[in-house]
Parts: structure tokens; C-alpha cells; sequence
């Protein structure tokens, strides 16, 4: 189980994550907030891409400070650019490179290749050239990448931003089957009905935990109070600066 | 836009199972021979053999004037120049022994998967070791550098595309900058990708 206990971080100086602490124990947690609130910071404190300055993160009680590299290997990581995760030039070669030093031999990896783009609808696409692939293909070959190392729990920072609404559904579906735990941040609110649990963030805190329903409610609630307290300006904030996030 | 990560062209022909070491070799030594003891007839056989291999190992031909057409200004000037030496049969030969080096490799290229000729090259690397040099890092930074190219075009493009949006004609410098940032962010969320793949 990942655990944050009084977790803060801050990028030059200023503060992103503010104290937070959570157990994450249900199997599909959605993570909501507006732009800057510091979901992606908190997602990538959970595979010790970002260690925070104060507080720890642990998996099954073991500190991202000390175990990054074990943690990486368990909790796989999604990314919203599909573009940039594709590291090999062809779609199998890709999905392969994840399996360098994990002691498979040839066969096997391909083998375990081969299951994954089947099972994620790129098997004709194997020898393809990655950077060719559709937005959508793209970032479900970097699912497949991910998954082909078989992580116990699948981390994905807006999977579909860049996706079109049919690849959104599909993206999700294939989200939805995953036998992993699932933590998803997204702006696609109605993808998270079905959910466990839905953390809302706001400026660098958890300021609502709980069912997806009550959780988008106050997402949405506290989103209009803020926009008409910024006066139909239209208005960019960042949590600490009130500066405007670009 | 053609570049090296589009060549690989599937196949289940004889060069396609060939080991890539042993492709390598084979090319290495077939044009080795061809310089060193070549006659004229021998450079110009081997070009014809090297583009009749393209059908034979399944590719289709058109590749084999795809590989051809950006070493005709080269061989132009070499032409050109022995011609004006006085020696067209030289000139001949010379063109010819370019020709099936390009050929070879290409064919070398189109029937081997970039990750195959990594691991190729770990392997011939693997000496190295004794040096402090790391092998697998090795074929990682040559497997970016292969994947750099891409990048950089969709970096240009972009930037290209909004230049142009806004209408700043006449000003291309001012997409130095934008092209830049957007190498380094790019370069910087693959890095970050890879270290969450393990990669790193
Ligand atoms: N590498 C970084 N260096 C400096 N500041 C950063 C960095 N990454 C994020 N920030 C800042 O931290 C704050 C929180 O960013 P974060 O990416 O976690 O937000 P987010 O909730 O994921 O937003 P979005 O919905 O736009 O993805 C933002 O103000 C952002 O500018
Ligand atoms: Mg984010």
C-alpha cells in the first residue's frame, strides 16, 4: 500500500505540496483539481520521481528517499504526452526495451511482447514505426510499455489529455479491466463514476476524500465559487504567488 | 521525410535471419574485396547483384533507388571531375564501388532492427567494460540518438507552425529559441519517462 505521510514540496521556493497525508489502499483512486493544485507533483512523489522535501512517501512501509529503484519497478507511471514516453523506434522494440535485464531470454520476451500488444489491439503494429502511430495508439503502446513489466499498481498522470473523445473510451476501458491499482489523474470528471475513491486537490492539499459523486460535487462547486470570484475575468492563478501560472 | 527509424522493413527473407554480425561482416568484407581487387567488371557486377539482393530479401525495389538518389550529386561531381581527368572508366568504377557500398548497407539497415544492431553493438562493445565504459549505456545513447531525429523535426514543425500562425514573416530567427525550449522539454520528459521505465 503507498502511504504519504506529511508530505511537502516546494519548487523554488514555492510550496506545491502542503502537508499532505493518505493511504492509498483502494483499487481505483481518482485524483481531480485545477491546474497547478499539485496533482501531478503528488503523483510523481509516489514512484520517487520527485522526493519531497519534508515528509515521506512509502510503499508496503518502504521510503521512495531510499528505494526509488525498487518502487519504480512496482508502481509503473503514465505520462500525458504519449510522444515523449516512446523511447525505441519500432512498437515492438519498444515495449521490449522495458524488459532489458530482467533475465527473460529472446523467446521469452517476445512471447510476453507479442501477449501485451495483442491483449492492447497493436499486435499489426509491431514492427511499425513508433513515432508514426495515431495519439491514441501512441499513448496506449506506452500503457503497453509500462504494463509489459507487470507493476503492481499503474500511476497515470491524464492519460487522454491529448486524446480524441473515441480514445478517451478506450484508454479508459483498458484502465477500468486492469487487474492493478489504478490511480488516475484526470480533468475527464464523468470517468470516474465507477470509482473507489476520488481525491480532490487543491493549491498543494487534499481538500476532499472520498466517493466520486460527493468528491466531482465539490470540484465543481468550489471551480464556479473561484470563477466568479475572479469576476468573469478570465484569470490564471497559481496556488502561491496569485501570479499567474505561465 | 525519410529517416532511419522508418527503414526497417519486416520480413522473413534469408538477410533477415542472417545474424546481424554476420551481415555486417559480409558487407564489411564484399566491399573491402571489391576496393582492393576489384576490376571495373567486378565493381559493376556487384552493383547489379547488390540491387537484384532488394527483391530476393523481400524489399521492395523502389528502396533500392530510394538508398541511390542522394549519393547521385556525389556522384556527379565524381564523374565530373574523372571525366575531366580523362579517365570515364575510372569514373565508372568509382561510382560503381559507391553504389554497392550504399546498397549493401541499406540492405543491411532495411532487414535489421535498430534493436537487434544495439544489442550487436553491446556485445562488440562489451570490452569496453575494462575501460569503466558501460556497455548497455552505450547502445542506449546510440538508440536516443537514433530517436533524437524525429524529435528534433516535430520540434521544427511546431515552432515552424506557429511562427507562421502569427504571421512573423521574414524573422526565422525567432524560432531559435522556440525550437530549443522545445528540444530541451521534450528531452526533459523523456528523460523523466525513462527513469519511471527503469531506464535510467
Ligand atoms: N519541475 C518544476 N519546476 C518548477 N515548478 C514546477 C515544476 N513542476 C511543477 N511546478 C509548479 O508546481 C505547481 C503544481 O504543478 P503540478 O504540475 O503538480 O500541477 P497539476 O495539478 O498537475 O496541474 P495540471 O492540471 O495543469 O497538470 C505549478 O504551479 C507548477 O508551475
Ligand atoms: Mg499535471
Amino acid at each position: 500500500m503507498l502511504q504519504l505521510e506529511n508530505v511537502t514540496h516546494a519548487y523554488e521556493g514555492r510550496t506545491v505540496l502542503r502537508d499532505v497525508t493518505a493511504e492509498l489502499a483502494e483499487h481505483r483512486i481518482g485524483v481531480i483539481g485545477a491546474n497547478g493544485s499539485g496533482k501531478s507533483t503528488l503523483a510523481r512523489t509516489l514512484n520517487g520521481l520527485v522526493v519531497p522535501d519534508h515528509g515521506r512517501v512509502l510503499l508496503d512501509g518502504r521510503d521512495t528517499r531510499r528505494h526509488a529503484r525498487e518502487i519504480r519497478r512496482r508502481v509503473g507511471f503514465v505520462f500525458p504526452d504519449p510522444g515523449t514516453q516512446i523511447i525505441m523506434p519500432t512498437v515492438g522494440e519498444d515495449v521490449a526495451i522495458g524488459l532489458r535485464g530482467s533475465g527473460l531470454d529472446r523467446a521469452e520476451i517476445d512471447e510476453r511482447v507479442q501477449r501485451i500488444l495483442r491483449r492492447h489491439g497493436l499486435a499489426d503494429h509491431r514492427d511499425h514505426p513508433a513515432h508514426l502511430l495515431s495519439g491514441g495508439q501512441k499513448q496506449m503502446l506506452a500503457l503497453a510499455s509500462v504494463l509489459v513489466t507487470e507493476p503492481e499498481i499503474l500511476v497515470c498522470d491524464e492519460p487522454t489529455t491529448l486524446l480524441d473523445l473515441r480514445n478517451v473510451k478506450v484508454i479508459e476501458r483498458t484502465l477500468r479491466t486492469l487487474p492493478q491499482q489504478v490511480i488516475l489523474l484526470t480533468h475527464h470528471l464523468d470517468s470516474l463514476v465507477d470509482f473507489d475513491r476520488v481525491v480532490v486537490m487543491d493549491e498543494g492539499s487534499i481538500v476532499f476524500d472520498g466517493a466520486p459523486a460527493a468528491a466531482v460535487a465539490h470540484y465543481t462547486a468550489r471551480m464556479e465559487r473561484g470563477a466568479t470570484e475572479a469576476g468573469g475575468e478570465p484569470h490564471l492563478r497559481s496556488p502561491d504567488s496569485g501570479e499567474p501560472a505561465w | 521525410m525519410v529517416t532511419v527509424l522508418g527503414l526497417y522493413q519486416p520480413g522473413d527473407s534469408l538477410a533477415h535471419r542472417t545474424p546481424a554480425g554476420v551481415k555486417l561482416l559480409v558487407l564489411f568484407c564484399a566491399v573491402t574485396v571489391v576496393l582492393v581487387l576489384g576490376t571495373l567488371w567486378v565493381a559493376v557486377g556487384g552493383v547489379v547483384v547488390s540491387a537484384l539482393l532488394y527483391p530476393l530479401c523481400g524489399v521492395r525495389a523502389r528502396y533500392v533507388w530510394r538508398m541511390l538518389r542522394p549519393l547521385l550529386p556525389f556522384l556527379a561531381l565524381i564523374v565530373g571531375f574523372q571525366v575531366l581527368t580523362g579517365d570515364p572508366w575510372a569514373a565508372v568504377r568509382t561510382c560503381a564501388v559507391l553504389g554497392l557500398a550504399v546498397l549493401l548497407s541499406g540492405l543491411v539497415t532495411l532487414t535489421t532492427q535498430v534493436s537487434t544492431m544495439l544489442a550487436l553493438f553491446e556485445r562488440l562493445a562489451a570490452p569496453l567494460r575494462h575501460l569503466g565504459v558501460r556497455p548497455d549505456r552505450l547502445a542506449l545513447v546510440l538508440a536516443l540518438t537514433i530517436r533524437a531525429i524525429p524529435m528534433v523535426t516535430v520540434a521544427w514543425q511546431t515552432s515552424r507552425e506557429a511562427y507562421l500562425a502569427r504571421g512573423l514573416r521574414g524573422r526565422p530567427h525567432l524560432m531559435v529559441v522556440p525550437v530549443v525550449v522545445g528540444l530541451v522539454r521534450s528531452a526533459e520528459a523523456m528523460g523523466e519517462a525513462m527513469t519511471a521505465r527503469g531506464l535510467d
